[in-house]
């Protein structure tokens, strides 16, 4: 083992991994071989340095210095009541409320228990469904991704969502995930999402923490397949405090005639959010939207990373991210598209555009096309740009003053991304939140 | 309603205006003609507060506010008016957003409180009709895919909603058609009143068929030189500019 980033929580997990949980005697653990085989890339390969190619502009050594448990009481998160829960629901969303509190399900949080239609259950109950070991760690590479490797050696709980065959969840369900320890905590919650053939689910993904000062990191691992002709709409509302760190690996498998829509919106607030978003359309006719918006400031760091692997012919994939950086914050976009020899007639297009506010905010971006078949539609582009001087003049010409001609124009630059955003509650609360935060920007 | 005195103004080191004196009354219509480069434009920008011009000497007084001291936003708020000879094109900010963000930030300014929105959608379908303007208009992104009379006809609606005191208008009937012409003049003249007034920068004698003018300016090498009455932009059309700037230069020689 060369030298080690963060030397000290490696070895903490090294012995959770080796003595805690997951002894071989355990058989009842019927995912040991995916812990171990994920383990032994984590423990080779440790925390990803900046040597990494994947993680060349994301320096993760300033954030994983903190003194982090990993493992939370119970007695600590007694104090979340149902006050608090209601408290982070987005307003006029007609949802079913799941509530996970340090990565796990609390049932009597939570409104909504499964019905015939969709069955909802805890990560560590579902070893005996059926259907879960076909798909548990099925398309994640722990090999190039050694966060996503130690999340599958360690991971605790989580949520299994299952939507039966034809079934059409009649609300959107709200995963509202509350971070609560007193202490610095590492947590890797694991969700395993399977939408059957003709089946149509709506999850809403939102965040908050109950002890603001104290650090949270996550390190989290979600699972989304697609079956034949099913539809998903896959929202992720991102925010924080100073001193959460999250790193959200997302792996979407997409089969014939599927569709995935994924809107993320990273709002300020966490030092760290690095969402590794991959979708792979292992068969033919497969249709995927992927949108984003991230706002960073203060000293944030944003880092957006997207695979699209057209593994088959016929397939669409549109991305179009975008963001707005003030202060110091740093934004990193890195999308790449793959479209494989087999993959003909693929339309895949990618779009990052970044507006910035300040001097001293940076962004790397990097859109990647790699394609290997001769029929294809590709595009993708990339602009950074700052305020339209001419355009600030007109609206100041009118009366308006400099910070709401900002706020205006910093509006409307979201505007296209944001109004893909097709739950019109969702996309509400983003334009609220974008508001307020302009507002303390510009104030 | 307008005092203009000795205005000197300059972009990098390129005096643009070189001395403008200018009074304008209210109730009165002002035309500012004269050849290109001669610093018409600029002086719609000095006024209206454009950032790339420096002011060197001079002042430029609304009512009894310098409005050289003032911020964009706050001339706008005490009554003056520009129509962009090319309006920017503002995609995701609505034409309504944005008129309401003004008219109701211009208000605050005076102390009163903002439209309720029944009032504010009742004054924009009265105004709109001013300009032939339909609701399809406002609705959309501000100026976004307009042609260019749309632009121009949206500039005159503004003009329309903020009520101000005086408007300039640069080159608004450059890029207009016959039809638009008359569409954004008749809405011009609607607008005429004894408590406001009007600054026309144009090149051409045909929009003074339909804004008739109290006076007439030439502006030329960053002066006015000479001034008189609708008469004098007849002549222009018939003569051009060249007569003038040879009296100027005999002038200098002398």
């Amino acid at each position: 083992m060369a030298t080690q980033i963060a030397a000290t929580l490696y070895n903490k997990l090294s012995e959770d991994f080796k003595h805690k949980r997951f002894s071989p005697e355990e058989a009842k653990d019927a995912v040991y071989a995916l812990r171990e085989k994920s383990f032994e890339q984590f423990a080779e390969k440790g925390f990803p340095s900046i040597k990494n190619e994947d993680w060349k502009y994301t320096n993760l050594v300033s954030f994983l210095k903190d003194d982090l448990q990993t493992e939370v009481l119970a007695h600590d998160y007694n104090e979340v009541s149902p006050a608090t829960v209601k408290q982070y629901f987005i307003e006029g969303l007609d949802a079913h409320t799941l509530v996970l509190i340090n990565g796990e399900l609390n049932v009597s949080l939570s409104t909504f228990h499964g019905d015939g239609t969709v069955s909802i259950q805890a990560i560590s109950s579902a070893v005996d469904t059926p259907d879960y070991l076909p798909y548990i760690g099925k398309e994640v590479d722990v090999k190039h991704n050694s966060l996503a490797a130690l999340n599958s050696a360690l991971f605790k709980d989580g949520l299994f969502i299952e939507v039966k065959a034809n079934g059409v969840v009649d609300k959107p369900l709200h995963i509202i995930h509350l971070n609560c320890s007193a202490s610095g905590i590492f947590l890797q919650p694991r969700h395993l999402v399977v939408v059957h053939k003709n089946a149509v689910l709506n999850i809403v993904e939102t965040f908050a923490n109950i002890h603001e000062e104290s650090v949270v990191w996550l390190n989290s691992v979600t699972e989304v397949y697609v079956e034949e002709n099913a539809q998903v709409n896959h929202y992720v509302l991102q925010s924080g405090q100073v001193n959460t760190r999250m790193v959200n690996h997302t792996e979407i498998t997409q089969k014939k005639h599927s569709l995935y829509n994924n809107y993320t919106a990273t709002l300020p607030g966490a030092d760290l959010v690095r969402n590794n978003l991959n979708v792979n359309l292992v068969d033919n006719n497969t249709e995927t939207h992927l949108f984003g918006l991230y706002m960073g400031a203060g000293h944030q760091l944003i880092d957006n990373h997207s695979t699209v692997d057209h593994r088959k012919p016929n397939c669409f994939s549109n991305e179009h991210y975008k963001g707005i950086l003030a202060g110091n914050a740093k934004a990193v976009f890195n999308g790449k598209v793959f479209v494989r020899q087999e993959a003909q007639k693929t339309n895949a297009f990618q779009q990052n555009n970044n507006l910035l506010l300040s001097d001293k905010a940076v962004v790397d971006s990097k859109p990647q096309l790699e394609i290997f078949a001769d029929d294809v539609k590709c595009s993708h582009g990339s602009t950074i740009g700052q305020f339209s001087k001419e355009a600030l003049f007109y609206l100041q010409s009118r009366g308006i003053s400099e910070a709401s001609a900002r706020g205006l124009l910093v509006q409307a630059f979201a505007f296209d991304v944001v109004n893909k955003f097709k739950l019109a509650p969702v996309r509400e609360h983003i334009e609220k939140q974008i508001t307020h935060n302009l507002e303390q920007w510009f104030k | 309603m307008l005092t203009i005195k000795n205005l000197h103004a300059q972009v990098e080191e390129k005096k643009i205006l070189k001395g403008i004196n200018l009074q304008v009354n209210a109730g009165e219509v002002h035309a500012i003609m004269g050849p290109n480069g001669s610093g018409k434009s600029s002086l719609a920008s000095v006024l209206a507060g454009r950032q790339n011009f420096e002011v060197t000497e001079g002042s430029a007084l609304l009512e009894d506010k310098d409005l050289l001291d003032l911020s964009p936003e706050d001339r706008a708020r005490e009554g003056l008016f520009l129509a962009f000879q090319y309006p920017v094109e503002i995609p995701g900010v609505s034409n309504i957003n944005f008129l309401k963000t003004a008219l109701n930030e211009i208000r605050a300014y005076k102390g009163l409180q903002p439209l309720d929105a029944r009032s504010f959608l009742a004054l924009t379908r009265e105004r709109q009709k001013l300009v032939e303007f339909d609701a399809q208009f406002t609705n959309r992104s501000l100026n976004e895919g307009f042609s260019g009379g749309e632009k121009k006809r949206n500039e005159i609606f503004q003009l329309a909603m903020l009520e101000p005191k005086l408007s300039i208008l640069d080159e608004t009937d450059s890029g207009l058609d016959i039809d638009a012409l008359r569409i954004v003049s008749n809405g011009v003249n609607k607008l005429r009143s004894a408590n406001n007034a009007f600054i026309l920068i144009t090149h051409y004698q045909r929009l003074l068929d339909y804004i008739v003018p109290d006076f007439v300016h030439v502006l030329y090498d960053g002066r006015i030189i000479r001034s008189g009455t609708k008469e004098l932009a007849l002549e222009l059309e018939e003569r051009g500019y060249d007569w003038l700037k040879e009296e100027v230069a005999l002038q200098g020689q002398l």
